[in-house]
């Protein structure tokens, strides 16, 4: 026995290339396993047949014109701060800030709303609240950035604090500026004058947030990939050592991408405030800042494929949040469900990289997995 | 004067929840995993308590009937069986299917927070029965039940002896880590196997079972947090979203104490003291103040870390392999 070589059953290897059909066939396996998975956890709680339970997470999203809407809605915001926080994580800087970042644009946005109302005309007011809102994000990002170019401090765990310090700031000033006296709350700001409130474009309320952030998206596509500072982030996130030896500045990349990383953050809060909530409470951003590192990592940092992950997500959320109404259920239901879903993508990905072999009774036959 | 007697016992009940995360965390990242998922964790580890007691609660015809063994165990083990499943989809995730760790977690922290809250929300409704609310007043009896003499012993009793075994659990388990991490053969693979798993991996280790149990324990660990949240600090009322964002605290803890649980003991309850201190804090009329006085723990977290860094101690840095994967063929 001691001479003979054992083989293990099962051999990993990192696979050379993979067609991008094969890619995406993997893939689409493992989405299609997750939504068996999600329809039995959904049998299990509500007692439905399944086909109607896809039918009501359907109805969630396309369901009516004003869902659809919502729906677009939804997937323009996640998609902003999905394409923020991008530049970073190509950069391997991770930003899990961008909840903070967004936060951040929000409050300075809410801010100029209040406090220059009736001394700037409209016009004035929104570019003012667009800058406001833009470099209060990006000095939230740059924040880390500095350290972490400085000192090497850890930003995951610096980017995440400043969410919570952003957090209760805007719970600071939605006591100071409470409306009405005591209600703790803002309420929407400028009601009846609708100053710094973004115009309606087309007769739709949300039309003009996603125009914007599809622009935004094909010029973020093109930073990336055709711009200089898009090569130079691509090759500090490779190896630090490389780009020291090609002559990047390493500090000054990840310092000016987190800026641009925080502006877009704070862009995003912008078209929250301003745009479509107008007001301002500490979960206006609503775990977005969290949802978009998976929307982004999913997505492979590509800008184009993110809209597919953001609107997957999003599609998923509001059907899970219709068979929650519809059964009455929790609404957190649709958390539950994301969560099955990413780990079935997340998981798959090992599928992409890696290759199975089996052992077989010669070793010279292996089957290929 | 500031109240030192009734502060202290109330930074310690606060700081519990954090030692059980950070220690737990600790244990987890020093097998070179970032368990970002650990505030999904504690959610689960509270709620499965809370089903557990709610399911016997229910069981029984009459309160009074109530087994102080059974309240205690049955909650105890449904929150480590639940905590330890959630630490198995992240080990398998990361560790089999070598997936980034940052995704993993924060796709866990989703998916617990969502089991704790729409299970602490639907609970009632899908067992079936006919109370307005979920109130383990007599479950959490048993877990709050302090020494018998400890209200005769003046402030001394009160400073030391009024929690719930929980929390005595919690510094002895604290304590334990620190002394395995450091002091046994156990504890020096595991820090190899953070540090250098290749180096590991050569010596002999095997890393796939020291990285899988690492994290399974530590997240049974961080589990124990929630249970303790929700059966003794919260007196056995589940209320959603009430445990907030302890769990990316107990994270940020895991820092401030450089990784050393020892050091996780005092520097918990200071945390807990300083997420409270808004309360003692006087600001008269002023509300808006408070909030900001809330933002304490967060910013001293920040300058720990920045201070860490800039000092740049060897024997203060992260585990090296910390967040990396591990694949025995790409050496």
């Amino acid at each position: 026995m001691q001479n003979e070589k054992r083989e293990p059953l099962i051999h990993i290897s990192r696979r050379g290339e993979i067609s991008w059909q094969r890619a995406f066939a993997i893939r689409a396996l493992a989405i299609v396993l997750a939504l068996v998975v999600c329809a039995a956890v959904c049998v299990i709680m509500t007692g439905e047949n399944p086909l109607s339970i896809y039918g009501t997470i359907w109805q969630g999203s396309f369901g009516s014109k004003r869902k659809i809407w919502v729906m677009l809605q939804e997937i323009a915001m996640l998609l902003c701060i999905s394409l923020a926080v991008t530049p970073a994580f190509r950069m391997r800087f991770w930003n899990v800030g961008g909840e903070g970042q967004s936060l951040a644009g929000c409050l300075a946005c809410a801010a100029c709303m209040i406090l220059l109302r009736g001394i700037l005309p409209n016009g004035l007011l929104i570019p003012v609240m667009l800058i406001a809102s833009v470099l209060a994000g990006a000095i939230w990002g740059v924040i880390p950035a500095y350290f972490k170019a400085k000192w090497n401090t850890n930003e995951t765990l610096f980017t995440l604090m400043m969410n919570y310090v952003a957090t209760q700031l805007v719970a600071f000033f939605c006591v100071v500026w409470e409306s009405p006296r005591g209600s703790g709350q803002i309420g929407v700001i400028n009601l009846n004058t609708e100053l710094g409130w973004l115009p309606t474009v087309g007769g739709q309320k949300y039309l003009l947030n996603v125009v914007i952030v599809a622009l935004l998206c094909v010029a973020m596509h093109v930073y990336l990939r055709y711009s200089k500072h898009g090569y130079e982030i691509t090759v500090v996130g490779q190896s630090i050592k490389t780009a020291h030896y090609v002559g990047i500045k390493v500090e000054k990349v990840i310092v000016r991408t987190m800026f641009l990383s925080g502006a877009l953050c704070g862009l995003a809060g912008f078209l929250l405030t301003a745009g479509t909530n107008h007001t301002l409470t500490t979960t206006l951003v609503s775990g977005r800042g969290f949802t978009a590192v998976m929307v982004s990592w999913l997505a492979k940092f590509n800008p184009i494929v993110m809209i597919l992950t953001s609107f997957l997500l999003v599609f998923l959320e509001r059907g899970a949040g219709e068979i929650a109404t519809n059964f009455r259920l929790n609404e957190s239901f649709s958390d539950i469900l994301t969560g099955i879903i990413l780990f079935f993508i997340i998981g798959c990905e090992f599928f992409v990289t890696y290759r199975i072999h089996f052992r077989r009774g010669d070793s010279e036959a292996k089957i290929h997995v | 004067m500031f109240d030192f007697i009734s502060f202290i016992p109330r930074a310690v009940v606060q700081g519990v929840p954090l030692l059980f995360g950070s220690t737990g965390e600790t244990l987890t990242e020093k097998s070179g995993n970032l368990n970002l998922g650990i505030p999904g964790v504690m959610y689960v580890g509270g709620i499965c308590g809370v089903i557990g007691a709610f399911l016997y609660e229910q069981s029984l015809p009459d309160k009074a009937l109530i087994s102080p063994v059974l309240a205690v165990a049955i909650p105890l083990l449904c929150c480590l069986l639940g905590s330890l499943l959630m630490g198995l989809i992240y080990c398998f995730l990361t560790v089999t299917l070598r997936a980034n760790q940052n995704v993993t977690g924060l796709a866990l922290t989703t998916f617990g927070t969502g089991i704790g809250n729409f299970f602490g929300g639907s609970l009632i409704k899908l067992s079936g029965s006919d109370v307005p609310s979920i109130a383990l007043s007599a479950t959490s009896g048993f877990f709050h039940r302090s020494l018998p003499f400890a209200g005769k012993l003046g402030w001394f009793g009160k400073i030391f002896l009024s929690y719930g075994f929980l929390a005595y659990l919690a510094v002895a388990v604290a304590l334990i880590s620190a002394r395995i991490l450091r002091r046994t053969r156990v504890g020096l693979h595991l820090r190899a196997v953070g540090e250098s798993p290749n180096t590991a991996d050569a010596a002999g280790i095997n890393v796939v079972r020291y990285k899988y149990a690492a994290t399974c324990i530590g997240s049974m660990i961080a589990g124990l947090g929630g249970l303790y949240y929700v059966m003794d600090y919260a007196s056995g009322v589940w209320s959603n979203n009430a445990f907030g964002d302890r769990g990316w605290l107990a994270i940020a803890l895991v820092i401030f104490t450089i990784w050393r649980p020892d050091v996780g003991v005092l520097s918990s309850f200071l945390f807990g003291g300083l997420y409270i201190l808004h309360m003692y804090i006087p600001s008269g009329m002023n509300l808006a103040v408070k909030e900001l006085y809330k933002m304490i723990p967060y910013v001293v977290t920040i300058i720990v870390l920045v201070i860490t860094s800039m000092r740049n101690k060897r024997e203060n840095q992260p585990p090296q392999s910390l967040g990396l994967a591990f694949f025995r063929e790409e050496r």
